[in-house]
């Protein structure tokens, strides 16, 4: 019996177990193969919807099923907490002292917030990356009725890139509709020299602000929140006043492949960009590749790949790590094209007033975004409609 | 600037395997914990850190040492003013 475990049940351990009960389900009738998804909570969310609570659009009921209904009937399903991998000994250490072996093992717990590690941050600072977060930023804005709106990152990299400034251009447009915009300030702040790292994607974001009104800071590091002079000053020496602040907390990679020595303290796993495997150490200056763990593969936030951390990063990924597990199991090498990761992602980025763009990249084609139009809008809308049926199941 | 006068290195942070913004990211982070005086250096194959980190190290008020290029990568060295 060869033993595929998948670390997380979220966008890419779902699809990848999915698709590896479709690929292997004669292996898996004939009792020679098990594929087990090991998940905290046993309930799949849809995180992109936690953005629609903040702006009033959206539920939390809405937005979370029970991961058993999303699975194969040919995958098993354990709720526990991960602990610690032993790739040694090829176990996974549950909470309640639970160990399982693995012949094959996906890494895709995700990322994790860490807004304590800014002081202030959870009393001052608002954001929308939990649904309780993103409720308090709702009512927040309900009851905002002018002044200063100090948007920014305090830590790279994060969930979705395009979100904070979607975020900017989706409440413009509703204080627009409320007639409070002339009331308000409104400033983004960027850790970098320009408001998102893919440049192209700057330069077609840059006059949107312009456009409306929205002041924008490069360079700012969040350095420390001010609550007695309600300020936010920045690691370059900038200092902002806010009535409402909005911060994209910094992300770690999970805490259990940081303390199982497969990732560094930032706890995104050195994984290679191509077949997806884990690296034993991360590859050496001169380029000499370091060692792949040739059973290991991650996927996902939980990687250390220079792509947006998105489920659409994960969903391009697991029919790759699919293909090179079923092809392992089998025995054969894995389809040289399907085998292989070129570094696709696509993104709907909302801009305002009902309109959106796409993003679409690998690691040769930077994106080129249309012209944000009303389509893209509708398709980023059914698409977080229909994510339930399509995503999850491998049929999109 | 002649080599043999830079100043003493007190840290060197390999972000070969890093892309933009990785490289600016590891500075900062590093430049977070640095006492005044130190010396930074980062190593980086990412053409983008050429201009992006001398942006910064000037918008931040530290002093930019300089940028040498290496075997395939950048050598670009900072001294933390406060
Ligand atoms: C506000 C917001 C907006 C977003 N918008 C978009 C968007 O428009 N488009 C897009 O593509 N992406 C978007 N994303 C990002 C997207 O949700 C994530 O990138 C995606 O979920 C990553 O998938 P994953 O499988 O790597 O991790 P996740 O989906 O986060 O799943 C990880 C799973 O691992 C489990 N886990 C972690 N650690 C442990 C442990 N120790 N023990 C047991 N279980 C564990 C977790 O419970 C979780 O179920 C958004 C995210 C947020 C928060």
């Amino acid at each position: 019996m060869q033993r595929i475990i998948i670390l997380g049940g979220g966008v890419g351990g779902t699809l990848v177990a999915n698709l590896l009960a479709r690929k292997l389900h004669a292996e898996i009738d004939r009792g020679r193969v098990a594929v087990t998804v090991v998940d905290a909570t046993g309930d799949h969310v849809y995180q992109p919807g936690f953005m629609y609570i903040a702006m009033g659009a959206e539920r939390e009921q809405s937005l979370r099923r029970a991961e058993r209904g999303l699975l194969d009937r040919r995958v098993e399903l354990v709720v526990g907490d991960i602990v610690r991998i032993d790739e040694s000994r090829r176990a996974v250490e549950l909470g309640e002292g639970t160990r399982l072996i693995y012949d094959y093992l996906v890494v895709a717990t995700g990322s994790r917030i860490l807004p304590e590690a800014i002081a202030h941050f959870n009393e001052e600072a608002h954001h929308f990356y939990t649904p309780d977060a993103a409720r308090r930023l709702r009512r927040a804005l309900d009851a905002f009725t002018g002044g200063r709106i100090v948007i920014g990152i305090a830590g790279m990299p994060y969930k979705c890139p395009p979100a904070p400034l979607e975020v900017a251009f989706l409440i413009d447009s509703e204080l627009r509709d409320r007639h409070l915009r002339d009331r308000t300030e409104m400033h983004f702040c960027s850790p970098i020299g320009r408001v998102f790292t893919i440049e192209s994607v700057s330069e077609m974001a840059t006059p949107v602000f312009v456009e409306k009104g929205i002041e924008v800071h490069t360079f700012f590091n969040v350095d420390e929140i001010d609550p007695e002079q309600k300020l936010v000053r920045s690691l370059e020496g900038e200092e902002l006043p806010y009535d409402l602040l909005i911060l994209v907390p910094p992300h770690k990679g999970a805490q259990c492949v940081i303390d199982s020595g497969l990732a560094p303290s930032s706890g995104w796993l050195p994984t290679d960009r191509e077949t997806l495997q884990v690296k034993t150490a991360p590859d050496a200056p001169d380029g000499t590749k370091a060692p792949r763990f040739p059973n290991v593969y991650a996927l996902g936030d939980a990687t250390d790949l220079p792509l947006s951390k998105a489920g659409s990063t994960a969903h391009f990924e697991a029919p790759v790590v699919a293909e090179r597990i079923a092809a392992q199991v089998r025995g054969v090498e894995p389809e040289a094209t399907a085998g292989t990761y070129t570094g696709k992602v696509m993104c709907f980025f909302e801009i305002g007033g009902g309109k959106a763009t796409v993003l679409q990249f690998d690691y040769n084609h930077p994106p080129r975004p249309p012209k944000p139009n009303r389509f893209w809008h509708l398709g980023k809308i059914v698409f977080n409609k229909t994510y339930w049926h399509t995503v999850p199941k491998g049929r999109v | 600037m002649p080599e043999e006068s830079a100043p003493v290195i007190s840290r060197t942070i390999d972000a070969r395997g890093s892309f933009c913004p990785g490289p600016l990211m590891e500075l900062i982070r590093n430049i977070r914990e640095a006492q005044p005086g130190d010396v930074i250096a980062v190593l980086s194959a990412d053409a983008g850190s050429r201009t992006d980190i001398p942006r910064w190290v000037e918008k931040a008020g530290h002093r930019m040492v300089g940028v040498f290029p290496r075997d395939g990568y950048d050598e670009i060295v900072v001294e933390t003013l406060h």
